[in-house]
Protein backbone atom coordinates (compact mmCIF):
# COMPACT_ATOMS: atom_id res chain seq x y z
CA UNK A 1 0.00 0.00 0.00
CA UNK A 2 1.11 3.58 0.64
CA UNK A 3 4.43 3.91 1.67
CA UNK A 4 6.16 5.68 4.53
CA UNK A 5 7.25 8.49 1.95
CA UNK A 6 3.51 8.70 0.73
CA UNK A 7 2.08 8.94 4.48
CA UNK A 8 4.39 11.60 5.39
CA UNK A 9 3.90 13.86 2.05
CA UNK A 10 -0.20 13.38 2.94
CA UNK A 11 0.41 13.96 6.91
CA UNK A 12 2.35 17.41 5.72
CA UNK A 13 -0.54 18.15 3.09
CA UNK A 14 -2.82 17.90 5.58
CA UNK A 15 -0.99 20.25 8.46
CA UNK A 16 -0.40 22.75 5.60
CA UNK A 17 -4.10 22.88 4.66
CA UNK A 18 -4.99 23.21 8.22
CA UNK A 19 -2.67 26.20 9.08
CA UNK A 20 -3.52 28.00 6.47
CA UNK A 21 -6.97 27.68 6.63
CA UNK A 22 -7.06 28.55 10.15
CA UNK A 23 -5.15 31.55 9.09
CA UNK A 24 -7.50 32.81 6.32
CA UNK A 25 -10.25 32.41 8.71
CA UNK A 26 -8.52 35.38 10.88
CA UNK A 27 -6.91 37.59 8.12
CA UNK A 28 -10.19 36.39 5.40
CA UNK A 29 -13.10 37.41 7.72
CA UNK A 30 -11.81 41.08 8.33
CA UNK A 31 -11.33 41.62 4.44
CA UNK A 32 -14.68 39.67 3.17
CA UNK A 33 -16.91 41.86 6.07
CA UNK A 34 -15.17 45.10 4.71
CA UNK A 35 -15.66 44.03 0.89
CA UNK A 36 -19.25 43.21 1.84
CA UNK A 37 -20.17 46.64 4.05
CA UNK A 38 -17.94 49.14 1.90
CA UNK A 39 -18.94 51.82 -0.38
CA UNK A 40 -15.29 52.87 -0.87
CA UNK A 41 -14.21 53.62 -4.35
CA UNK A 42 -11.51 51.30 -3.73
CA UNK A 43 -13.60 48.63 -3.25
CA UNK A 44 -13.34 47.45 -6.50
CA UNK A 45 -8.96 47.30 -6.63
CA UNK A 46 -9.44 45.12 -3.56
CA UNK A 47 -11.83 42.81 -4.54
CA UNK A 48 -9.04 42.63 -7.92
CA UNK A 49 -6.35 42.22 -5.96
CA UNK A 50 -7.74 39.89 -3.67
CA UNK A 51 -8.88 36.97 -6.74
CA UNK A 52 -5.69 37.70 -8.67
CA UNK A 53 -4.68 33.90 -7.80
CA UNK A 54 -7.70 32.47 -9.53
CA UNK A 55 -6.87 33.86 -12.85
CA UNK A 56 -2.77 33.87 -12.36
CA UNK A 57 -0.51 30.49 -13.32
CA UNK A 58 0.82 29.24 -9.90
CA UNK A 59 4.32 29.86 -11.31
CA UNK A 60 3.49 33.40 -11.82
CA UNK A 61 2.67 34.12 -7.80
CA UNK A 62 5.30 31.79 -6.82
CA UNK A 63 8.34 33.39 -8.81
CA UNK A 64 6.81 36.56 -7.33
CA UNK A 65 6.60 35.51 -3.94
CA UNK A 66 10.70 33.74 -3.74
CA UNK A 67 11.58 37.05 -4.68
CA UNK A 68 10.08 38.40 -2.39
CA UNK A 69 10.69 36.46 0.31
CA UNK A 70 14.69 35.73 -0.86
CA UNK A 71 17.42 37.10 0.79
CA UNK A 72 17.21 40.67 -1.26
CA UNK A 73 13.29 40.75 -1.28
CA UNK A 74 11.48 43.22 1.24
CA UNK A 75 10.02 39.85 3.41
CA UNK A 76 13.02 38.06 3.25
CA UNK A 77 15.11 41.24 4.91
CA UNK A 78 12.18 41.32 7.34
CA UNK A 79 12.30 37.76 8.53
CA UNK A 80 15.77 38.17 8.95
CA UNK A 81 16.08 40.98 10.39
CA UNK A 82 14.05 38.96 12.86
CA UNK A 83 16.46 36.20 13.16
CA UNK A 84 14.16 33.54 11.38
CA UNK A 85 15.88 33.55 8.67
CA UNK A 86 14.20 32.90 4.59
CA UNK A 87 11.49 31.27 4.18
CA UNK A 88 11.36 29.85 0.49
CA UNK A 89 12.33 25.93 0.63
CA UNK A 90 11.02 25.83 4.73
CA UNK A 91 7.28 24.92 5.95
CA UNK A 92 6.30 28.55 6.81
CA UNK A 93 7.14 29.61 3.65
CA UNK A 94 4.75 26.98 2.09
CA UNK A 95 2.39 28.57 4.32
CA UNK A 96 2.64 32.34 3.50
CA UNK A 97 2.89 31.34 -0.28
CA UNK A 98 -0.11 29.13 0.36
CA UNK A 99 -2.27 31.72 2.25
CA UNK A 100 -2.06 33.94 -0.88
CA UNK A 101 -2.71 31.54 -3.38
CA UNK A 102 -5.69 30.34 -1.30
CA UNK A 103 -7.13 33.74 -0.31
CA UNK A 104 -9.85 34.22 -3.03
CA UNK A 105 -11.34 31.02 -1.91
CA UNK A 106 -11.77 31.89 1.92
CA UNK A 107 -12.44 35.41 1.20
CA UNK A 108 -15.35 35.36 -2.07
CA UNK A 109 -17.55 32.50 -0.44
CA UNK A 110 -17.40 34.98 3.04
CA UNK A 111 -18.33 38.03 0.98
CA UNK A 112 -21.44 36.64 -0.97
CA UNK A 113 -22.38 35.33 2.64
CA UNK A 114 -22.23 38.35 4.39
CA UNK A 115 -23.68 40.59 1.40
CA UNK A 116 -26.66 37.59 1.83
CA UNK A 117 -26.88 38.32 5.06
CA UNK A 118 -27.33 42.34 4.32
CA UNK A 119 -27.25 45.74 6.46
CA UNK A 120 -31.02 44.83 8.19
CA UNK A 121 -30.28 42.01 10.67
CA UNK A 122 -27.38 44.69 12.15
CA UNK A 123 -29.50 47.72 12.20
CA UNK A 124 -31.99 45.32 14.16
CA UNK A 125 -29.54 44.15 16.52
CA UNK A 126 -28.04 47.92 17.20
CA UNK A 127 -31.61 48.85 18.15
CA UNK A 128 -31.61 46.13 20.82
CA UNK A 129 -28.49 47.62 22.09
CA UNK A 130 -26.00 45.59 20.51
CA UNK A 131 -22.84 47.21 19.94
CA UNK A 132 -21.53 46.76 16.12
CA UNK A 133 -18.90 44.01 17.37
CA UNK A 134 -21.32 42.42 19.19
CA UNK A 135 -23.71 42.40 16.50
CA UNK A 136 -21.08 41.09 14.61
CA UNK A 137 -20.64 37.63 16.32
CA UNK A 138 -23.73 37.20 17.19
CA UNK A 139 -25.83 38.38 14.58
CA UNK A 140 -23.70 38.61 11.54
CA UNK A 141 -21.17 35.22 11.97
CA UNK A 142 -24.47 32.80 13.13
CA UNK A 143 -25.97 33.93 10.01
CA UNK A 144 -22.89 33.18 7.60
CA UNK A 145 -22.29 30.41 9.47
CA UNK A 146 -22.95 28.17 5.45
CA UNK A 147 -20.80 30.44 4.54
CA UNK A 148 -18.09 29.72 6.39
CA UNK A 149 -18.07 25.88 6.25
CA UNK A 150 -17.96 25.90 2.49
CA UNK A 151 -15.22 28.53 2.68
CA UNK A 152 -13.24 27.01 5.11
CA UNK A 153 -13.82 23.82 3.21
CA UNK A 154 -12.71 25.30 -0.26
CA UNK A 155 -10.01 26.67 1.25
CA UNK A 156 -8.64 23.58 2.96
CA UNK A 157 -9.22 21.30 -0.44
CA UNK A 158 -7.63 24.00 -2.53
CA UNK A 159 -4.67 24.28 -0.60
CA UNK A 160 -4.60 19.91 -0.30
CA UNK A 161 -4.49 20.50 -4.35
CA UNK A 162 -1.65 23.28 -5.03
CA UNK A 163 1.49 22.64 -6.94
CA UNK A 164 3.07 25.15 -8.82
CA UNK A 165 3.41 27.08 -5.86
CA UNK A 166 4.59 24.60 -3.87
CA UNK A 167 7.36 24.12 -6.63
CA UNK A 168 8.35 27.41 -7.00
CA UNK A 169 8.57 28.14 -3.17
CA UNK A 170 9.00 25.03 -1.29
CA UNK A 171 10.90 22.94 -3.76
CA UNK A 172 10.64 18.97 -2.75
CA UNK A 173 12.43 18.30 0.87
CA UNK A 174 11.00 15.42 2.20
CA UNK A 175 8.92 15.82 5.60
CA UNK A 176 9.55 20.08 5.18
CA UNK A 177 7.61 20.91 1.77
CA UNK A 178 7.10 16.91 -0.20
CA UNK A 179 3.40 17.51 -0.15
CA UNK A 180 0.59 14.83 -1.86
CA UNK A 181 1.01 16.25 -5.37
CA UNK A 182 4.77 16.90 -5.33
CA UNK A 183 5.18 13.38 -3.88
CA UNK A 184 2.84 12.06 -7.00
CA UNK A 185 4.92 13.98 -9.67
CA UNK A 186 7.61 12.21 -8.08
CA UNK A 187 6.35 9.03 -8.50
CA UNK A 188 5.98 9.75 -12.16
CA UNK A 189 8.88 11.03 -12.79
CA UNK A 190 10.75 7.77 -11.18
CA UNK A 191 8.34 5.74 -13.47
CA UNK A 192 6.61 4.55 -10.02
CA UNK A 193 3.40 4.47 -11.69
CA UNK A 194 1.53 1.74 -8.95
CA UNK A 195 3.05 4.54 -6.21
CA UNK A 196 1.03 7.22 -8.26
CA UNK A 197 -1.85 5.79 -8.84
CA UNK A 198 -2.07 4.30 -5.42
CA UNK A 199 -1.94 8.26 -3.79
CA UNK A 200 -3.87 9.68 -7.03
CA UNK A 201 -6.50 7.33 -5.99
CA UNK A 202 -6.35 9.16 -2.61
CA UNK A 203 -6.39 12.43 -3.69
CA UNK A 204 -9.04 11.76 -6.11
CA UNK A 205 -11.18 10.38 -3.32
CA UNK A 206 -10.51 13.27 -1.16
CA UNK A 207 -11.28 15.40 -3.56
CA UNK A 208 -14.84 14.24 -4.65
CA UNK A 209 -15.73 13.54 -1.20
CA UNK A 210 -15.25 17.40 -0.05
CA UNK A 211 -17.12 18.66 -3.25
CA UNK A 212 -19.97 16.25 -2.15
CA UNK A 213 -20.13 17.47 1.92
CA UNK A 214 -20.73 21.28 -0.21
CA UNK A 215 -23.14 20.02 -2.81
CA UNK A 216 -24.92 18.47 -0.25
CA UNK A 217 -24.84 21.46 1.84
CA UNK A 218 -25.52 24.06 -0.15
CA UNK A 219 -29.81 23.88 -0.17
CA UNK A 220 -29.74 24.11 3.48
CA UNK A 221 -27.63 27.32 3.78
CA UNK A 222 -30.79 29.06 1.77
CA UNK A 223 -33.41 29.02 4.83
CA UNK A 224 -34.70 32.49 5.93
CA UNK A 225 -37.15 34.19 7.53
CA UNK B 1 -41.66 73.70 26.04
CA UNK B 2 -41.11 70.37 24.60
CA UNK B 3 -38.68 68.08 25.78
CA UNK B 4 -38.47 65.86 22.39
CA UNK B 5 -37.29 68.02 19.72
CA UNK B 6 -35.97 66.68 16.55
CA UNK B 7 -34.22 69.17 13.82
CA UNK B 8 -32.74 67.54 10.73
CA UNK B 9 -31.10 68.51 7.31
CA UNK B 10 -30.20 65.19 5.24
CA UNK B 11 -29.09 65.81 1.34
CA UNK B 12 -29.54 63.18 -0.96
CA UNK B 13 -29.18 63.08 -4.67
CA UNK B 14 -32.98 63.89 -5.62
CA UNK B 15 -34.08 64.02 -2.19
CA UNK B 16 -33.68 66.70 0.61
CA UNK B 17 -34.85 66.32 3.97
CA UNK B 18 -35.51 69.20 5.92
CA UNK B 19 -37.64 69.12 9.57
CA UNK B 20 -38.04 70.94 12.43
CA UNK B 21 -40.10 69.38 15.64
CA UNK B 22 -41.25 69.60 18.39
CA UNK B 23 -42.91 66.00 19.17
CA UNK B 24 -44.87 64.90 21.91
CA UNK B 25 -43.87 63.14 24.71
CA UNK B 26 -46.89 61.07 25.37
CA UNK B 27 -49.50 58.63 22.60
CA UNK B 28 -49.44 57.90 19.54
CA UNK B 29 -48.14 60.41 16.95
CA UNK B 30 -48.24 59.26 13.18
CA UNK B 31 -45.56 60.41 10.29
CA UNK B 32 -47.82 60.44 7.42
CA UNK B 33 -47.02 60.70 3.68
CA UNK B 34 -47.13 59.15 0.59
CA UNK B 35 -43.69 57.18 -0.35
CA UNK B 36 -40.96 59.31 -0.88
CA UNK B 37 -42.24 62.31 1.45
CA UNK B 38 -39.01 61.32 4.07
CA UNK B 39 -41.16 60.35 7.01
CA UNK B 40 -39.11 56.76 7.25
CA UNK B 41 -35.68 58.65 6.66
CA UNK B 42 -37.05 60.99 9.44
CA UNK B 43 -37.97 57.79 11.66
CA UNK B 44 -34.24 56.16 10.95
CA UNK B 45 -32.43 60.06 11.83
CA UNK B 46 -34.22 59.94 15.20
CA UNK B 47 -33.18 56.20 15.50
CA UNK B 48 -29.70 56.84 14.47
CA UNK B 49 -29.70 54.36 11.57
CA UNK B 50 -29.14 57.36 9.55
CA UNK B 51 -26.65 60.09 10.46
CA UNK B 52 -27.70 63.71 9.07
CA UNK B 53 -24.46 65.92 8.96
CA UNK B 54 -26.62 68.52 10.66
CA UNK B 55 -29.17 67.83 13.05
CA UNK B 56 -30.27 68.58 17.05
CA UNK B 57 -31.94 65.59 18.62
CA UNK B 58 -32.89 65.69 22.16
CA UNK B 59 -34.97 63.48 24.04
CA UNK B 60 -36.37 64.04 27.48
CA UNK B 61 -33.65 66.40 28.45
CA UNK B 62 -30.75 64.29 27.10
CA UNK B 63 -29.00 64.97 23.85
CA UNK B 64 -28.79 62.48 20.80
CA UNK B 65 -27.40 64.42 18.33
CA UNK B 66 -25.88 67.86 17.88
CA UNK B 67 -23.00 69.34 16.70
CA UNK B 68 -20.27 67.61 19.01
CA UNK B 69 -22.38 64.60 20.22
CA UNK B 70 -23.82 61.01 18.11
CA UNK B 71 -25.33 58.60 20.21
CA UNK B 72 -24.93 55.34 18.30
CA UNK B 73 -28.15 53.23 18.00
CA UNK B 74 -27.43 50.83 20.62
CA UNK B 75 -27.13 53.51 23.33
CA UNK B 76 -30.33 55.09 22.92
CA UNK B 77 -33.17 53.72 24.93
CA UNK B 78 -35.43 53.03 21.88
CA UNK B 79 -37.32 50.57 20.41
CA UNK B 80 -37.44 49.74 16.60
CA UNK B 81 -40.24 47.90 14.59
CA UNK B 82 -39.16 47.52 11.13
CA UNK B 83 -41.68 47.18 8.03
CA UNK B 84 -40.65 43.18 7.44
CA UNK B 85 -40.32 41.59 10.97
CA UNK B 86 -36.68 41.05 10.66
CA UNK B 87 -36.58 38.34 13.01
CA UNK B 88 -32.99 36.45 13.79
CA UNK B 89 -33.69 33.29 11.85
CA UNK B 90 -30.61 31.52 13.91
CA UNK B 91 -32.48 32.33 17.14
CA UNK B 92 -35.97 30.40 18.32
CA UNK B 93 -38.59 33.22 18.63
CA UNK B 94 -37.55 33.44 22.90
CA UNK B 95 -34.17 33.43 21.55
CA UNK B 96 -35.54 36.74 19.44
CA UNK B 97 -37.08 38.44 22.59
CA UNK B 98 -34.10 37.93 24.82
CA UNK B 99 -31.63 39.16 22.53
CA UNK B 100 -32.05 42.85 23.72
CA UNK B 101 -32.85 42.11 27.03
CA UNK B 102 -29.49 40.56 28.09
CA UNK B 103 -28.20 43.77 26.65
CA UNK B 104 -30.27 46.13 28.46
CA UNK B 105 -28.31 47.68 31.57
CA UNK B 106 -31.57 47.22 34.04
CA UNK B 107 -33.06 43.67 34.20
CA UNK B 108 -36.32 44.45 34.07
CA UNK B 109 -38.03 40.80 33.28
CA UNK B 110 -41.71 42.15 33.82
CA UNK B 111 -41.09 44.20 30.24
CA UNK B 112 -40.45 40.58 28.28
CA UNK B 113 -43.98 38.84 30.33
CA UNK B 114 -46.05 41.63 29.72
CA UNK B 115 -44.53 42.07 26.34
CA UNK B 116 -45.10 38.50 25.45
CA UNK B 117 -48.43 38.96 27.27
CA UNK B 118 -49.80 42.01 25.14
CA UNK B 119 -48.89 40.16 21.73
CA UNK B 120 -50.08 37.24 22.67
CA UNK B 121 -47.28 35.12 21.49
CA UNK B 122 -46.54 33.08 24.91
CA UNK B 123 -47.33 29.48 23.26
CA UNK B 124 -44.73 30.74 20.26
CA UNK B 125 -41.54 31.11 22.23
CA UNK B 126 -39.68 27.70 21.46
CA UNK B 127 -40.54 28.00 17.56
CA UNK B 128 -38.23 29.47 14.96
CA UNK B 129 -39.25 32.28 13.11
CA UNK B 130 -39.56 30.21 9.63
CA UNK B 131 -42.63 28.84 10.93
CA UNK B 132 -44.26 31.52 12.03
CA UNK B 133 -46.69 32.78 10.07
CA UNK B 134 -46.35 36.76 8.57
CA UNK B 135 -48.59 38.10 10.90
CA UNK B 136 -47.19 35.96 13.92
CA UNK B 137 -43.31 37.58 13.19
CA UNK B 138 -44.40 41.24 13.47
CA UNK B 139 -46.16 40.70 16.35
CA UNK B 140 -43.17 39.11 17.84
CA UNK B 141 -40.80 41.96 16.16
CA UNK B 142 -42.62 44.33 18.36
CA UNK B 143 -42.77 42.30 21.33
CA UNK B 144 -38.74 42.54 20.82
CA UNK B 145 -38.77 45.65 20.71
CA UNK B 146 -40.71 46.19 23.52
CA UNK B 147 -38.78 43.46 25.64
CA UNK B 148 -36.12 46.07 26.27
CA UNK B 149 -38.12 48.47 28.18
CA UNK B 150 -37.68 51.15 25.81
CA UNK B 151 -38.92 54.75 26.79
CA UNK B 152 -39.96 55.83 23.04
CA UNK B 153 -40.93 53.00 20.44
CA UNK B 154 -40.11 53.66 16.61
CA UNK B 155 -42.68 51.83 14.24
CA UNK B 156 -41.69 52.12 10.69
CA UNK B 157 -45.36 50.87 8.56
CA UNK B 158 -45.32 47.81 10.22
CA UNK B 159 -48.34 46.64 8.85
CA UNK B 160 -47.49 47.58 5.15
CA UNK B 161 -46.05 43.98 4.61
CA UNK B 162 -49.05 42.10 5.27
CA UNK B 163 -52.20 41.35 3.71
CA UNK B 164 -55.38 42.84 4.76
CA UNK B 165 -56.16 39.55 7.27
CA UNK B 166 -52.71 39.55 8.55
CA UNK B 167 -53.68 43.79 9.22
CA UNK B 168 -56.71 43.05 10.81
CA UNK B 169 -54.83 40.39 12.80
CA UNK B 170 -52.58 42.66 14.36
CA UNK B 171 -54.54 46.06 14.53
CA UNK B 172 -55.94 45.18 17.78
CA UNK B 173 -52.78 44.65 19.35
CA UNK B 174 -51.66 47.86 18.20
CA UNK B 175 -54.37 49.32 19.92
CA UNK B 176 -54.02 47.38 23.28
CA UNK B 177 -49.94 49.44 23.03
CA UNK B 178 -52.12 52.51 22.26
CA UNK B 179 -53.94 52.13 25.48
CA UNK B 180 -51.35 50.53 27.89
CA UNK B 181 -47.73 51.72 27.21
CA UNK B 182 -47.31 54.72 28.61
CA UNK B 183 -44.36 55.69 26.29
CA UNK B 184 -44.53 58.20 23.25
CA UNK B 185 -44.81 56.15 20.11
CA UNK B 186 -43.78 57.46 16.42
CA UNK B 187 -45.99 55.52 13.97
CA UNK B 188 -44.91 56.03 10.57
CA UNK B 189 -47.64 55.07 7.54
CA UNK B 190 -49.57 55.94 4.48
CA UNK B 191 -52.69 54.25 5.39
CA UNK B 192 -55.26 56.17 6.36
CA UNK B 193 -57.25 53.52 8.35
CA UNK B 194 -54.11 53.01 10.45
CA UNK B 195 -53.46 56.51 11.14
CA UNK B 196 -57.39 57.61 11.92
CA UNK B 197 -57.63 54.28 14.18
CA UNK B 198 -54.51 54.52 15.89
CA UNK B 199 -53.37 57.92 16.11
CA UNK B 200 -53.42 61.14 18.76
CA UNK B 201 -51.32 63.02 16.68
CA UNK B 202 -49.94 63.48 13.07
CA UNK B 203 -46.99 64.92 11.43
CA UNK B 204 -48.14 65.04 7.16
CA UNK B 205 -44.88 64.88 5.72
CA UNK B 206 -44.32 65.56 1.73
CA UNK B 207 -41.33 65.68 -0.38
CA UNK B 208 -39.17 65.84 2.41
CA UNK B 209 -41.16 68.68 4.27
CA UNK B 210 -43.19 68.60 7.03
CA UNK B 211 -46.90 70.21 5.76
CA UNK B 212 -48.73 70.16 8.95
CA UNK B 213 -48.92 68.48 12.49
CA UNK B 214 -51.35 68.57 15.39
CA UNK B 215 -53.58 66.58 17.23
CA UNK B 216 -55.45 64.15 14.77
CA UNK B 217 -59.26 65.50 15.92
CA UNK B 218 -58.21 69.30 15.05
CA UNK B 219 -56.00 68.87 12.19
CA UNK B 220 -58.40 66.69 10.24
CA UNK B 221 -60.86 69.18 10.69
CA UNK B 222 -58.96 71.54 8.51
CA UNK B 223 -60.13 72.90 5.55
CA UNK B 224 -57.05 74.71 4.50
CA UNK B 225 -54.89 71.72 4.10
CA UNK B 226 -54.12 69.35 1.73
CA UNK B 227 -54.65 66.33 3.92
CA UNK B 228 -56.44 63.60 2.99
CA UNK B 229 -57.00 60.23 4.66
CA UNK B 230 -57.56 58.50 1.36
CA UNK B 231 -59.35 60.24 -1.56
CA UNK B 232 -61.37 61.81 0.66
CA UNK B 233 -61.77 64.58 2.80
CA UNK B 234 -63.20 63.55 6.55
CA UNK B 235 -63.37 64.03 9.92
CA UNK B 236 -61.97 61.48 12.88
CA UNK B 237 -64.29 61.63 16.26
CA UNK B 238 -63.35 60.09 19.76
CA UNK B 239 -66.68 58.66 20.90
CA UNK B 240 -68.04 56.10 23.51
CA UNK B 241 -70.71 53.34 23.03
CA UNK B 242 -73.66 54.58 24.85
CA UNK B 243 -76.65 52.34 23.94
CA UNK B 244 -77.10 49.45 21.73
CA UNK B 245 -80.44 48.42 20.14
CA UNK B 246 -80.46 44.48 20.20
CA UNK B 247 -83.72 44.60 17.31
CA UNK B 248 -82.33 46.55 14.29
CA UNK B 249 -78.58 45.75 15.04
CA UNK B 250 -77.16 49.27 15.92
CA UNK B 251 -74.74 51.22 18.26
CA UNK B 252 -75.16 54.67 19.36
CA UNK B 253 -72.09 56.25 19.93
CA UNK B 254 -71.99 59.45 22.03
CA UNK B 255 -69.27 62.44 20.65
CA UNK B 256 -68.49 66.22 22.26
CA UNK B 257 -71.58 67.78 20.85
CA UNK B 258 -73.87 64.87 20.05
CA UNK B 259 -74.61 61.51 19.27
CA UNK B 260 -74.52 59.14 15.86
CA UNK B 261 -76.10 55.88 15.24
CA UNK B 262 -73.86 52.67 13.18
CA UNK B 263 -73.67 49.37 12.83
CA UNK B 264 -73.30 47.36 15.66
CA UNK B 265 -69.88 46.15 16.24
CA UNK B 266 -70.46 43.87 19.25
CA UNK B 267 -68.66 46.36 21.38
CA UNK B 268 -70.26 47.06 25.21
CA UNK B 269 -71.88 49.92 26.32
CA UNK B 270 -68.85 52.61 27.94
CA UNK B 271 -66.33 51.20 24.93
CA UNK B 272 -64.29 53.80 23.81
CA UNK B 273 -64.39 54.22 19.96
CA UNK B 274 -63.41 56.02 17.07
CA UNK B 275 -65.58 57.14 14.37
CA UNK B 276 -63.98 58.56 11.17
CA UNK B 277 -67.18 60.42 8.62
CA UNK B 278 -66.15 61.37 5.42
CA UNK B 279 -67.18 64.90 3.64
CA UNK B 280 -69.27 62.96 0.75
CA UNK B 281 -71.11 61.21 3.21
CA UNK B 282 -72.35 64.58 5.01
CA UNK B 283 -75.06 66.69 3.48
CA UNK B 284 -76.57 69.73 5.11
CA UNK B 285 -80.31 70.96 5.20
CA UNK B 286 -81.65 74.79 6.25
CA UNK B 287 -84.89 72.65 7.41
CA UNK B 288 -85.11 69.17 9.36
CA UNK B 289 -85.72 66.69 7.03
CA UNK B 290 -88.30 64.34 7.97
CA UNK B 291 -88.80 61.72 5.59
CA UNK B 292 -85.57 60.56 5.13
CA UNK B 293 -83.82 57.34 5.21
CA UNK B 294 -80.79 58.95 6.70
CA UNK B 295 -80.92 57.82 10.41
CA UNK B 296 -78.65 60.59 11.63
CA UNK B 297 -79.61 64.36 11.96
CA UNK B 298 -77.28 66.70 13.88
CA UNK B 299 -77.56 70.18 14.17
CA UNK B 300 -75.02 72.43 14.26
CA UNK B 301 -73.52 76.07 12.95
CA UNK B 302 -71.46 76.78 9.64
CA UNK B 303 -68.26 77.71 10.62
CA UNK B 304 -66.19 78.00 7.18
CA UNK B 305 -66.27 77.18 3.75
CA UNK B 306 -63.62 76.63 0.99
CA UNK B 307 -63.18 75.27 -2.18
CA UNK B 308 -62.60 72.08 -3.19
CA UNK B 309 -60.54 70.05 -5.49
CA UNK B 310 -62.87 70.14 -8.30
CA UNK B 311 -64.20 73.87 -9.33
CA UNK B 312 -67.63 72.83 -8.51
CA UNK B 313 -67.34 71.68 -5.38
CA UNK B 314 -67.24 73.33 -1.75
CA UNK B 315 -66.05 71.84 1.18
CA UNK B 316 -68.21 72.96 4.36
CA UNK B 317 -67.17 72.83 7.89
CA UNK B 318 -69.96 72.58 10.77
CA UNK B 319 -69.48 72.90 14.30
CA UNK B 320 -71.36 70.51 16.05
CA UNK B 321 -71.31 71.21 20.07
CA UNK B 322 -67.72 70.84 20.66
CA UNK B 323 -67.02 68.69 17.55
CA UNK B 324 -66.41 69.48 13.46
CA UNK B 325 -67.98 67.92 10.86
CA UNK B 326 -66.78 68.44 7.27
CA UNK B 327 -69.28 68.15 4.18
CA UNK B 328 -68.90 68.24 0.53
CA UNK B 329 -71.34 70.04 -1.63
CA UNK B 330 -71.46 71.76 -5.29
CA UNK B 331 -70.80 75.72 -4.95
CA UNK B 332 -74.17 75.75 -6.10
CA UNK B 333 -76.04 74.10 -3.63
CA UNK B 334 -73.79 76.46 -1.44
CA UNK B 335 -75.59 79.20 -2.93
CA UNK B 336 -79.29 78.02 -3.27
CA UNK B 337 -79.16 77.54 0.34
CA UNK B 338 -77.35 80.67 1.44
CA UNK B 339 -74.72 78.54 3.62
CA UNK B 340 -72.60 81.24 5.04
CA UNK B 341 -70.34 81.22 8.32
CA UNK B 342 -72.46 81.24 11.53
CA UNK B 343 -75.66 80.01 9.47
CA UNK B 344 -77.58 77.60 11.88
CA UNK B 345 -77.81 74.50 10.10
CA UNK B 346 -78.76 70.73 9.48
CA UNK B 347 -76.47 68.13 9.44
CA UNK B 348 -77.37 64.30 7.75
CA UNK B 349 -74.66 62.16 7.97
CA UNK B 350 -75.38 58.71 5.87
CA UNK B 351 -72.21 56.36 6.91
CA UNK B 352 -70.34 56.23 10.12
CA UNK B 353 -67.22 54.42 9.53
CA UNK B 354 -66.48 52.57 13.08
CA UNK B 355 -62.74 52.04 14.19
CA UNK B 356 -62.70 50.08 17.81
Amino acid sequence: MLSDGDLQAIWLTLRLAGIVTLILLLIGTPIAWWLARTRAWWKAPVGAVVALPLVLPPSVLGFYLLLAMGPNGPVGAFTQSIGFGTLPFTFWGLVVASVFYSLPFMVQPLQTAFEAVGDRPLEVAATLRASPIDAFFTVAVPLALPGFLSASILTFAHTVGEFGVVLMIGGNIPGQTRVASVQIYDHVEALEYMHAHQLAAVMLVFSFVVLLVLYVWRPSSKKGA
Amino acid sequence: MSNFKAKFHVEWPGFTLDVDLNLPERGVTALFGHSGSGKTTLLRCIAGLERAKQGYLSFKGEVWQDETTWLPTHQRPLGYVFQEASLFSHLSVLGNLRYGLKRTSDIRNPALDQAVELLGIGHLLDRKPAHLSGGERQRVGIARALAVAPRILLMDEPLAALDLKRKQEILPYLERLHDELDIPVLYVSHSPDEVARLADHIVVMDGGKVVTRGPLVETMARLDLPIRLGQDAGVVLDAIVAERDETWHLARVEFAGGSLWTRDHHLAVGHRVRVRIQASDVSLATQPQEHSSILNLLSGVVDAISDDEHPGLALVRVRVGESNLIARLTKRSVTALAIVPGLPIWVQVKSVALME
